[in-house]
Order: structure tokens, then sequence, then C-alpha cells
């Protein structure tokens, strides 16, 4: 074990090169969509209980099977009408249980990125080449479902080892979703050398860790985007920001929760120099215009 | 520890459920439904009568609610009893003041500890559904099925004798069931369940010895979810039940009929700082032209009646 993961520098918010986001936006906006299938009666994975009950736990699994029966519709109405494609961390396996899902997400040309096979199936314990092969399974499974290669990784139920970065990187992808030291990209170190990037994918705004985790209110969560979005649109001002939100449609569809949402999906996109996108684009983008410039500021800030 | 080959087998990776207790299917995608009248929303409030034995065992796990000190947990005991003494009545006025038809599930030892409540619940003639045992005798995975057997015969016989009605509904303490529970309920003439929350509508669910209906009771949406998980206050569990019925009421207007499914506690809401917000969400509910309040039987009969 290591004392620090060693993916990446220290890094001052203040000071750094500016980010300029297509057509002067201060916020690069994306929504993630979590679109998951979890197992009634999982292999058994010796480093976290897949239920917290004896199997058959009917409360849990009925509470993420709720999401595809009924939420993830009512979430793609919303997002339809304000014009936000999904960017959609997938339980891979659901192009087989639920193609209709893959389908409709399809047509509106969202993302697909891995959020590996199934949520009941953890890294942990893996040796590199199981790891490997199933990351490569999750990638193949979304290229032969919807035509599109995986550009992000969001590791199944935020389960990692010390090598996953390296591994994805490996396997092709150019993002992670999986760290939350910052509101703008940042490069990643992998053994490859590769250019590989964070993409902020706020833990703070997930709608399962706001009413799971947090139990906050629904009226109050629309009130925390509000707030994390004027933040960001007043910094953006002078250099370029992401904000993400991350949703379930176990969680946040719900009758007594969407229309909070909504009303702030609305207020956020209600504003100019607001860049409405996906995570792949935000990666692409940063790569290319603004990656070298990072990293050249990293090095310096290091060794002035 | 290296994990063993076999977990990257995925045996159930196909089209559909990783079971066969129902068919996979959208909301969206099924016949809208319209219920009697064309009301958009059935209201369905249930009451849960419960006991919380104080030798509490919570084998495999207590229930929600349950025993929390060490013995004798005379606080959760007493203030649990509190809803079957007091905050029931207090329940039931307000269920008739806005004239909304309630169930009562009853877990049949409070109702042979108490029979006073179940010939109240009997006379009112209101629709009394089977809550197991008591709240300390969950049904779960590795349950012995003839003991398990041996649990709903004895519940479904105390409130059926003493019910005088034939108890068609089942609902497990604490939602919890073993894979042999629905099978175990239509082998004893269970209509339809309350503990699968994965849906807003009923819908048809298999097993061994024939269909039982799912009638999703909602979680979510439920007085001790939001006040004693949540930690809500009591205001702001009206102001989500009246968010709840607008949004199911405008999306009934152009996709058919909605379950509105409010579980709650006569030890919670029957508190007096409590009741209040809860004749706040009535009112404002019945105050629609277009809800149907009925009780479970007759909302799954209209349903059933919509089936193609």
């Amino acid at each position: 074990m290591q004392e620090d993961p060693g993916l990446y520098d220290y890094w001052p918010y203040e000071g750094r090169p500016k980010i300029s986001w297509p057509n002067g936006a201060r916020v690069a906006f994306w929504v993630a969509p979590n679109i998951e299938f979890y197992e009634l009666d999982p292999a058994v994975n010796p480093h976290r209980k897949a239920w917290p009950k004896p199997v058959p736990d009917v409360h849990g699994y009925a509470t993420r099977d709720y999401g595809n029966r009924v939420g993830h519709m009512r979430m793609m109405r919303v997002l339809d009408r304000y014009g936000v494609r999904g960017s959609i961390s997938l339980s891979t396996a659901l192009c087989d249980h639920h193609p209709e899902i893959i389908e409709m997400c399809r047509e509106r040309e969202w993302e697909f990125f891995s959020h590996g096979i199934y949520n009941t199936r953890y890294t942990y314990g893996m040796s590199e080449a199981q790891e490997r092969a199933m990351i490569e399974d999750a990638m193949a499974t979304i290229e032969k479902h919807t035509g599109q290669r995986c550009s992000g990784y969001l590791a199944p139920a935020l389960t990692h080892t010390e090598v996953t970065m390296d591994l994805f990187a490996e396997a092709g992808g150019i993002y992670t979703c999986d760290l939350f030291h910052d509101d703008q990209p940042t490069p990643v170190h992998v053994r490859s050398g590769k250019k590989f990037i964070s993409v902020p994918y706020s833990l703070e705004m997930n709608d399962t860790i706001v009413y799971v985790v947090n139990k906050i209110e629904p009226r109050r969560y629309g009130e925390m985007i509000r707030r994390n979005f004027d933040r960001l649109y007043q910094e953006g001002a002078t250099n370029g920001v992401v904000m993400c939100i991350p949703l379930h449609a176990y969680q946040v569809s719900h009758p007594h929760r969407l229309k909070a949402f909504e009303e702030a999906l609305e207020y956020i996109t209600g504003h100019s120099d607001v860049w409405v996108t996906t995570g792949r684009e935000i990666a692409e983008y940063y790569i290319e215009k603004c990656y070298d410039a990072a990293v050249a500021d990293i090095r310096e800030r290091i060794e002035p | 520890m290296t994990l063993d080959p076999s977990y990257l087998d995925y045996p159930l990776r196909r089209y559909g459920m990783d079971h066969d207790c129902y068919d996979w299917s959208m909301l969206t995608d099924r016949k809208p439904v319209a219920w009697p009248d064309g009301k958009r929303v059935a209201l369905w409030v249930n009451v849960a009568l419960q006991f919380f034995p104080l030798d509490q065992k919570g084998k495999p796990f207590p229930p929600p609610g349950g025993m929390s000190t060490a013995y004798p947990d005379l606080r959760h005991y007493t203030l649990r009893d509190y809803g079957n003494r007091v905050g029931v009545f207090r329940l039931i006025e307000a269920l008739d003041r806005y004239g909304v038809k309630a169930s009562f599930a009853i877990n049949a030892e409070l109702a042979e500890r108490y029979p006073y409540l179940l010939r109240r619940v009997a006379e009112r003639g209101d629709e009394i559904l089977c809550h197991g045992w008591n709240m300390d005798t969950p049904h779960y995975g590795g349950l012995d099925v003839e003991a398990e057997r041996d649990q709903v015969v004895r519940s479904l016989d105390v409130l059926r004798g003493h019910g005088g009605q034939a108890v068609k509904g089942w609902l497990s303490p604490g939602k919890s069931q073993s894979r042999n529970t629905p099978a175990l309920l239509v082998e004893h003439g269970v209509e339809y369940m309350c503990d699968w929350i994965n849906d807003d509508m009923p819908y048809r669910f298999r097993t061994a010895a024939g269909e039982i209906t799912a009638m999703p009771l909602s979680t979510e949406l439920e007085d001790r979810f939001i006040l004693l998980n949540n930690l809500h206050s009591e205001t702001e569990y009206a102001d989500q039940i009246i968010d709840a019925f607008d949004f199911l009421n405008r999306e009934a207007g152009d996709q058919g009929g909605r379950l509105l499914a409010l579980n709650v506690h006569p030890w919670l809401l029957g508190q007096p700082h409590r009741i209040g917000e809860f004749e706040r969400l009535l009112a404002h509910i019945v105050g629609h032209e277009t809800v149907w309040s009925a009780p479970p039987g007759e909302i799954r009969a209209a349903w059933l009646a919509a089936q193609p």
C-alpha cells in the first residue's frame, strides 16, 4: 500500500494557465446519468458485501430496479427538455438486460462510458489480468452495442486497485471520473505515459450521495445545485471550470424529487456562457488545447 | 486475496431480468390504466399497526424502528406502543375527516394482544392486510421453508379468524422476503404483496404456485423513511408528499392512471406535533377532483380490469 495514490501532483488552483472553453464559455457543464444494473445474487467478493441483507435483498434490489422501470424515462425527458445530452456511466451488462434503454440513449447521441459490467462486481481483489479483462469486456460491449469507442471510466461501485488508471489508459481510455480533487480537469499519471486526465465528476452534487448518504431534502438539493453553479459561473469568468451533476434514475426521478432538479437544470441552462456538453467532449478539448500548458505549469510549480 | 476466475463469469447476463419473478418492462411501455370515473391518481394510504417485542432477537437483522438500547429498551417499546394506544385514533380521525379510505396492515401478534384494535378496524369495514407475525419475525433468505410456511399460516389464520375478512393482501415486516415468500403467499390465498418497491404501478409477479400482484408500497415516501431515516421535519415530509402528488397528477394527465402509495405509522405521524402536517397533505391531495381514494384491493381490481 502507498501513502499517496501517486496519480497527480499538487497544483494550486490560483494562478493556473487559463482554460478557454469553446465560444468563451465560463463553465463546461455535463450531466452523468449512472445507468446501472445490480444483480440479485452476485458472485461473492470477499472484500465487499453486495447486499446488507441475505439474498434476496428485495428492498435493495427493488430500489435500484425502480430506476430502469420507472425513473429512466422521467429523467431522459427532463434532459431532453433542456437540451442536455447525458454522459452515461454504464453498467455495461445493461446492454444485454435492457437494450431498449441503450437504444433511446444512442438515438439521442448520448455518450456511453464504462462503469464496469455490473455495479455488484467489485474490482477489489482482482489480479491485474482480471481487471484488464473486465475493463476490456466493458469497453468492447459498449462498442458492440452503441458503435462508440469508450473514452471514460467510473470504476464499478467506485472500487479500484492501484493500477486501475494504468489499465484503463492502456485499453484506450482518455479520462477518469474517479478523482474528486479539483474543479478543473487535470493530468493523471499513468505508467504508459499516455495523455490521460481527470474530468471533474462531483460527488457532492451526486444525487445518491445527496439523498442516501447526506439525506438531503429534495428542494434543498435544487438549491445546492444552484449555489454550486453560481460560484463556478462567477469563477469561470477568469478561468474555465467544469460542473458535473451525476444522477441515478432510482434517486432523482422519484415523484417527490424530480421537479426540484428540473428547476435547477432550467436555471443553469438559462445562462449564456455555459457549454452544455459531455465528458468525452471536455476530455478531448482539454487534451488538445490545455494539457501541455497544464503539464508545463505543474512542472514549473514543483521546481520553480 | 485474489478472486476466483469465476468472478468474471456472468451466467445471467441476458435479456430482461437476472431472475424469473417478473418480466422486464418500462412503465411508459405499458398500456395506460384508466381508474374509475376517469380519475388520475389512486391514493392508497396504508396504516401499519405493529408490535415490536421488548425481547427483540434481531435475527438475522433487527427491524427498522426496533429496539436499540440494552434490554429492557423501555424507550422504544413504549414509543412504538404509543401508536397503538393513542396515535392510531388520531390517524383514523384524520382519514375520516378527509374521506380517505385507508387499509390497515396488522402484525398478527398485535391483533392477538390487542383484540380491540382489530375489532375496531374490522367494524369500520376497512381492508385488512397481513403484516406478518410481528416486527421481529422477518422473512429472509435462509429461513427454513417449513418454518416460514408456519409463520405465514399462523399470521393469516389469526387475522382471518378474528377479523372476519378473507385477507388477500400481504406486507412483510420490514418488506423483507425469502425466495419462497411469494409462492407461500399464493398457496395460502394471498392475492397481492407490497414488498417490491420497484415500480409506481402494480405489476404481475410469477411464483412456483401461480401469479401474485406486486402492489408497490413506496419506501421513499414512507413517514418512517423520511422522518426517522432521513431525519427531515414533519413539514418537509408533508411538502415531499405534496410534491409527489402534484408530479404524479401531472404525469397521469398524459400517461394514464398513477398510484400514490403512502405507508404511515401511528407511532410517528400520530404524535401531536406531526398529525397536523399529515392533515395538511391529505387536504391538499383530496382537494383535487382527479383523486381516487381507495383501498388496495379495489385498486388492484381496477388495475387488473385494465390489463390486456
